[in-house]
């Protein structure tokens, strides 16, 4: 007892610089990551902000364009229709997957062997690749191949990716397809950190099921609620590999959300500059809503929700 | 924490390895002339004769890189655009390599390419000459767009293959009147869809209606031929000649194609490419005879000559002005001796390819499949004008924007007014 008592003072007086009184590994192990995310994510960032005001075909020499994209995109009724997919996209993703993922999530998060089993089943989408996923549904809705033909059920037969009015919908139900696992997997595990004593105390209060849903596990989800939005939102506006594969923005312009505008701007019809200004538009709207939601949420303040346990 | 610490300096090791070894690869490309040439049918043919070209040229290696054929646009734009292209690359000739010209991006190969270009049907290597010095060769076959047809359901129907447009109408009321998709089109994929427009308006008005739009002409889109061209689409549509489920159809997974061969469509207008694709994955239906082909019908009233085809005159090779004196010379050696060499127009042959090359009728005779092959090769042959795709004959701005338009105007939701309205304004 002595002993280690002299040695581990002995030890922090050698080193003893105020820096080294906190915890944790020294913040320049922290440099090799922070030079990766600047380097490729801060100085793209930057290039893409003066890259707006350029024009440039991506072969020639970049001029100087002043405001001139700007104008242009904003006026653009091809880009308009673009953001106002992308709002439909977002909100409708955040409506369809968040009730879905809630409820699977809180199911798994049960401890019994058919749970994990199915839990492990409904996890398997999130393993595979969009361009697979997308590929894959473009072949299961052929009208004329699809599985309409296989099952001998017409009402699957329907034009699903090629009528203007459909298209939207498929693209809505693959990406929850896709997604709701890894957002029922967040709600698992949000939900297995609720101490099982509230709910023992609760059922002793004569509580229900519904009521021990609505009273414990959402509010204790709070977090999980906010974190897996975030994600859901951010992400919304950012959808484009599945998009792309699965329907390439048509049929016309029914499924051509903003990603997918600017690529198609960019490398498609080389506007360069009226692409990076749809991508400056997308990284404005995805941090705002990123920190409003953390911002109003109050979630930055993290307090515990443990409080008296 | 000494875990971490050495966790730390492992990633900043295999960082520093990362970096080392992407300036590695750049030092390596710089050392010989490289190549890009894309993937898909004839890849397997370029892939023989580049490792045939190095063997028995061994001081003038040249490094070969296949890329994939949906992002070889974008590739090979990046590459060009950042000085750091490859000494010899694929193009598809038209509004991309007249950018490259006049950009210096690439050189004047007409010495190298004179004996070549002799040989080479005029109206394919017109398409590489531009104001009057060959800036790119034709390197593997010729591909023109023609209707395929499943005999069985032609005669079940009691129709021939159409003549005139007229009678394409008629035969699309009879064909539906026994239950099948009259014309199977794989609106999905985009592309096909240029098919119709060039046909019809080069029928219609001659390839002059479209040479006022490469020229920029104002208003060339609202041509009265180029309108008229537009409405018979929409009067094809509006009959049910391509059915109610076209939207969706895709062709690079051949379900196009697979429709007439399984007789749920009775026709279609695709690249020459359609036959072995057909051959490939429904043996029995080509082996047996019941599929046929016509070339595209005359338009009654119409000015243009009815042996002009479209489709791709042949994919092409152009020297990049960024490779140094040393890596033009074994290019341009490359591309005097090895480019449709009587080698690799064997090659073509072999596989049921039509070399773009005069001539060659004698060789043809004889090889499986050489009714279809003869037919092609005489079309293309007999052509006084060979008009390249226009998705890729115009630059990529109004290339985009017709494929969308043209998306709306066969899905209804657009007139053909409001069609030429939106184009005129990007000339």
């Amino acid at each position: 007892m002595s002993t280690a008592t002299t040695v581990g003072p002995a030890r922090t007086r050698r080193a003893d610089r105020p820096a080294r009184r906190q915890d944790g590994p020294t913040p320049l192990m922290a440099v090799p990551a922070l030079a990766f995310f600047g380097f490729f994510a801060i100085v793209p960032l930057f290039g893409v902000l003066a890259l707006s005001f350029m024009s440039w075909d991506g072969l020639g020499d970049m001029t100087f364009a002043g405001l001139d994209n700007w104008q242009r995109t904003l006026a653009n009724p091809t880009t308009h229709n673009a953001m106002r997919l992308t709002l439909m996209v977002t909100v409708a993703t955040w409506l369809i997957q968040t009730p879905i993922s809630l409820l699977l999530g809180v199911f798994m998060a049960g401890h019994q062997k058919y749970r994990a089993l199915l839990g492990v089943l409904y996890f398997l989408p999130l393993l595979f690749s969009a361009t697979a996923v997308a590929i894959a549904f473009r072949a299961l809705l052929d009208p004329n191949f699809g599985m309409g033909q296989a099952l001998g059920l017409p009402f699957l037969a329907q034009d699903w990716i090629g009528r203007p009015d459909l298209a939207l919908y498929v693209v809505l139900f693959v990406i929850a397809w896709i997604f709701v696992p890894f957002h029922s997997l967040l709600y698992q595990g949000g939900a297995r950190q609720i101490p099982a004593s509230m709910y023992e105390a609760a059922t002793l209060d004569g509580a229900g099921r519904v009521k021990q849903f609505f009273h414990i596990t959402l509010p204790q989800l709070k977090y999980t609620i906010i974190t897996s939005s975030t994600l859901m939102i951010v992400g919304s506006l950012t959808y484009f590999d599945l998009v792309f594969v699965l329907t390439g923005g048509g049929p016309g312009f029914a499924t051509r959300i903003l990603p997918l505008d600017m690529y198609l701007t960019g490398f498609r019809a080389h506007d360069m500059g009226g692409a990076a200004v749809s991508g400056v538009i997308l990284i404005t709207v995805g941090l705002t809503v990123a920190i409003l939601l953390n911002r109003l949420s109050g979630a930055h303040k993290m307090e515990s929700q443990m409080e008296g346990i | 924490m000494n875990f971490t610490k050495r966790a730390g300096a492992a990633a900043l090791a295999l960082s520093m390895v990362g970096i080392l070894a992407a300036c590695a690869g750049g030092a390596r490309a710089d050392a010989a002339p490289s190549i890009w040439t894309v993937g898909g049918g004839s890849e397997p043919m370029v892939r023989a004769s580049l490792i045939d070209w190095n063997e028995s040229n061994p001081d003038k290696y040249i490094e070969h890189e296949v890329i994939a054929n949906d992002v070889f646009k974008e590739r090979i734009r990046i590459a060009l655009g950042s000085d750091t292209p490859p000494t010899i690359f694929h193009n598809w000739s038209g509004g991309p390599l007249r950018e490259y010209v006049e950009n210096n991006q690439v050189v004047d190969i007409s010495a190298a390419a004179a004996d070549l270009i002799d040989r080479v049907i005029p109206s394919v290597a017109a398409n590489g000459i531009i104001d009057g010095n060959v800036y790119a060769v034709p390197y593997v076959q010729a591909a023109p767009v023609m209707f395929f047809y499943n005999r069985e359901v032609f005669d079940a129907a009691g129709v021939s293959p159409p003549t005139t447009f007229t009678e394409l109408l008629e035969a699309v009321d009879a064909l539906q009147d026994v239950g099948v998709i009259p014309i199977s089109l794989a609106a999905g994929s985009r592309w096909p869809l240029l098919m119709w427009i060039q046909y019809l308006s080069d029928r219609i008005g001659g390839p002059e209606v479209f040479n006022a739009v490469l020229d920029g002409e104002e208003g060339a889109w609202s041509h009265p031929a180029m309108v008229e061209a537009l409405t018979r689409i929409q009067e094809l549509v509006d009959r049910g000649a391509f059915g109610d489920a076209f939207g969706s159809v895709m062709a690079d997974q051949q379900a196009d194609t697979a429709l007439v061969a399984n007789g749920n469509a009775a026709m279609i207008l695709q690249g020459a490419w359609a036959f072995p694709n057909m051959l490939g994955s429904s043996p029995e239906f080509v082996e047996s005879g019941y599929l046929g082909w016509f070339a595209f019908p005359e338009v009654e009233g119409g000015v243009g000559d009815v042996r002009n085809v479209v489709g791709n005159p042949s994919d092409f090779l152009s020297v990049s002005a960024a490779s140094t004196p040393e890596e033009i010379e074994v290019a341009e050696a490359f591309i005097a001796q090895n480019v449709l060499n009587d080698d690799r127009i064997e090659d073509l042959l072999s596989i049921g390819a039509i070399p773009p090359i005069q001539g060659i009728r004698d060789r043809i005779v004889g090889r499986p499949h050489d009714d279809f092959m003869l037919w092609k090769y005489d079309l293309v042959l007999n052509a006084p004008h060979f008009q390249l795709s226009w998705d890729q004959a115009l630059d990529g701005a109004r290339a985009q924007a017709l494929l969308d338009n043209l998306s709306q105007l066969f899905l209804s939701q657009i007139t053909p007014q409001d069609f030429a309205t939106t184009m005129d304004a990007l000339q």
